[in-house]
């Protein structure tokens, strides 16, 4: 039963690791730009939430929605002014480039919050405590219902986008082939700004989950990044549904990892990631061959 | 009408220059052909105009107005719409979302409908992806896809390229019959006979500058032919 309930947990682990990575799959999916950044702007997200929280008292569900809009903002911002300049000059300068907003992000945000840990798990109401007891060695928490559920909704969504709209159609045309793109009459440089729009918003999302599941600092961008790397990586780079069930997968490894010792968990998830490297692209002999 | 016009264009990859100092112009309804060897210039030229190719030198002029600032997504809304050398559909979209993905606002006759009307061999493969179609529906595709803009100029960067004779045909009974409803049409074409047959005038370039340029119907074929290798160089 325990090894039931780690994988059931182990789900709902992977849905939040799959909204964070969701947002890394289309930027690498639609421009081929690895975000390093992607995880200090969860964060950043989960901080901007935060400050609405402390001045207004509402819940974070709806500071959330309200700061939706800045976010957008922020990912048109992030593409103009970083990533479209950074990609006209080769496929290593984004790399480059995000590693270093990555930085200004984590400074920024220590300067403005100081180091202190913040959580907003205070402001998300009955979710984060209530749970369903299944059976004796069972349980279900609201929130990793919730998350799940969330993850679902929007990888479908995205599949809807991506598949039924013009938008959607323009994204998949630029990603193939931006010049050809271009020559039937698409803004390539706008489709791009949005899918970098689209995946700030979903790496928001992940901060608030990130925020109200447990704790965040200035600095804890990277770790995130680092499981939403995994997840996209195991999922098959930039598929969509990929990206879902690689974040379930890292999830259910690292909690039947906790099973064996508390402090194997997250070893279990690189071990997972590591393996699955191995096994798709043919050893790690293969992947330097076609990095450089 | 003049709806295009080229200015002394220069086109340059690095060093080498690919297009010198090249001038034209198309009028409304005409079918023009670029013809030359390997390596003329002809792809650049059609890029250039498209909006693909950023020109080192001289002006394109659509109505008149210099689009030589345009970018190649707002030549498409002025009604310029290029098929690429290779076709360069998009493999992972449906044949269908191929077309819808490159319908303007501009108004005008053509329509997923009316395209899958000229090119009937597309009907039954409307959801297929398009990178497993065969190289003649591909083609299709391409010019569908290009229809959909409703252009005032198509340009076509060889169209019969990997087909089969008989595909060739199919794809050209097709074009005919657009050509024929008075679009304005400036084609690049390997094979000489088609493009004398289809072309009301025929441009030659040699090492990326115009050499002969003439009706159709007045040129013979040996001057074109001597044109086209370069055998009796103007000096």
């Amino acid at each position: 039963m325990t090894i039931l309930n780690a994988i059931l947990q182990g789900i709902f682990l992977g849905a939040f690791y799959a909204v964070l990575a969701c947002g890394l799959s289309i930027m690498f999916g639609v421009m081929r730009i690895i975000n390093l950044a992607h995880g200090d702007v969860a964060v950043l997200g989960a901080y901007i939430v935060l400050v609405i929280v402390d001045r207004t008292g509402v819940s974070a569900f709806v500071a959330f929605l309200i700061a939706l809009p800045v976010m957008v903002v922020l990912g048109y911002a992030l593409h103009f002014s970083v990533l479209e300049r950074s990609l006209r000059a080769g496929i290593l300068t984004p790399l480059l480039a995000t590693f270093g907003l990555s930085i200004v992000i984590q400074n920024l945000l220590q300067l403005a919050f100081s180091p202190d840990v913040h959580s907003l798990g205070g402001s998300a109401g009955a979710v984060t405590t209530s749970s369903w007891q299944v059976t004796g060695g069972l349980s279900v928490s609201a929130l990793g219902v919730l998350v799940l559920v969330t993850a679902v909704v929007v990888f479908g969504a995205l599949q809807l986008l991506l598949s039924n709209t013009r938008l959607g159609w323009m994204m998949r045309a630029t990603a193939e082939d931006a010049d050809a793109a271009e020559l039937v009459g698409i803004n390539s440089r706008a489709v791009y700004a949005s899918a970098t729009a689209l995946a700030v918003v979903i790496a928001a999302l992940g901060g608030l989950f990130l925020g109200i599941r447990s704790v965040f600092d200035p600095v804890s961008g990277p770790t995130q990044l680092i499981f939403a790397f995994e997840a996209v990586v195991i999922g098959g780079m930039g598929s969509l549904w990929g990206t879902l069930l690689g974040g379930i997968a890292l999830g259910i490894a690292q909690t039947l990892g906790a099973q064996i010792h508390p402090q194997f968990a997250v070893l279990a998830g690189h071990l997972l990631f590591l393996a699955v490297l191995v096994a798709r692209f043919g050893g790690a002999r293969v992947v330097l061959r076609t990095a450089r | 009408m003049t709806l295009l016009a080229v200015e002394k264009l220069d086109c340059r990859y690095g060093l080498l220059q690919a297009v010198r100092g090249v001038s034209f112009e198309v009028g409304q309804g005409e079918t023009v052909a670029l013809i030359g060897a390997n390596g003329a210039g002809k792809t650049t030229l059609l890029r250039a105009i498209a909006g693909a190719h950023r020109p080192h030198g001289g002006r394109v002029l659509m109505d008149g107005a210099d689009i030589n600032s345009m970018p190649a997504h707002r030549r498409v809304s002025r009604g310029i719409a290029l098929v690429p050398e290779g076709r360069r559909l998009f493999g992972g979209l449906t044949v269908m979302e191929n077309l819808r993905v490159a319908a303007s606002r501009r108004p005008g006759r053509w329509s997923v409908d009316s395209v899958l009307e000229v090119f009937p061999m597309l009907q039954p493969r409307r959801r297929a992806l398009a990178a497993n179609l065969s190289g003649g529906e591909q083609q299709a595709v391409a010019i569908g896809r290009a229809l959909m803009s409703n252009p005032r100029l198509l340009l076509l960067d060889e169209v019969s390229l990997g087909l089969a004779p008989v595909v060739v045909d199919a794809v050209y009974r097709s074009l005919s019959g657009i050509i024929g409803e008075g679009a304005t049409v400036v084609l690049v074409e390997q094979d000489l006979t088609r493009a004398l047959e289809v072309a009301g005038r025929v441009i030659c370039l040699l090492e990326g500058r115009v050499v002969l340029e003439g009706r159709a119907a007045s040129l013979d074929r040996d001057r074109v032919v001597s044109a086209y290798f370069g055998l009796k160089r103007p000096a």
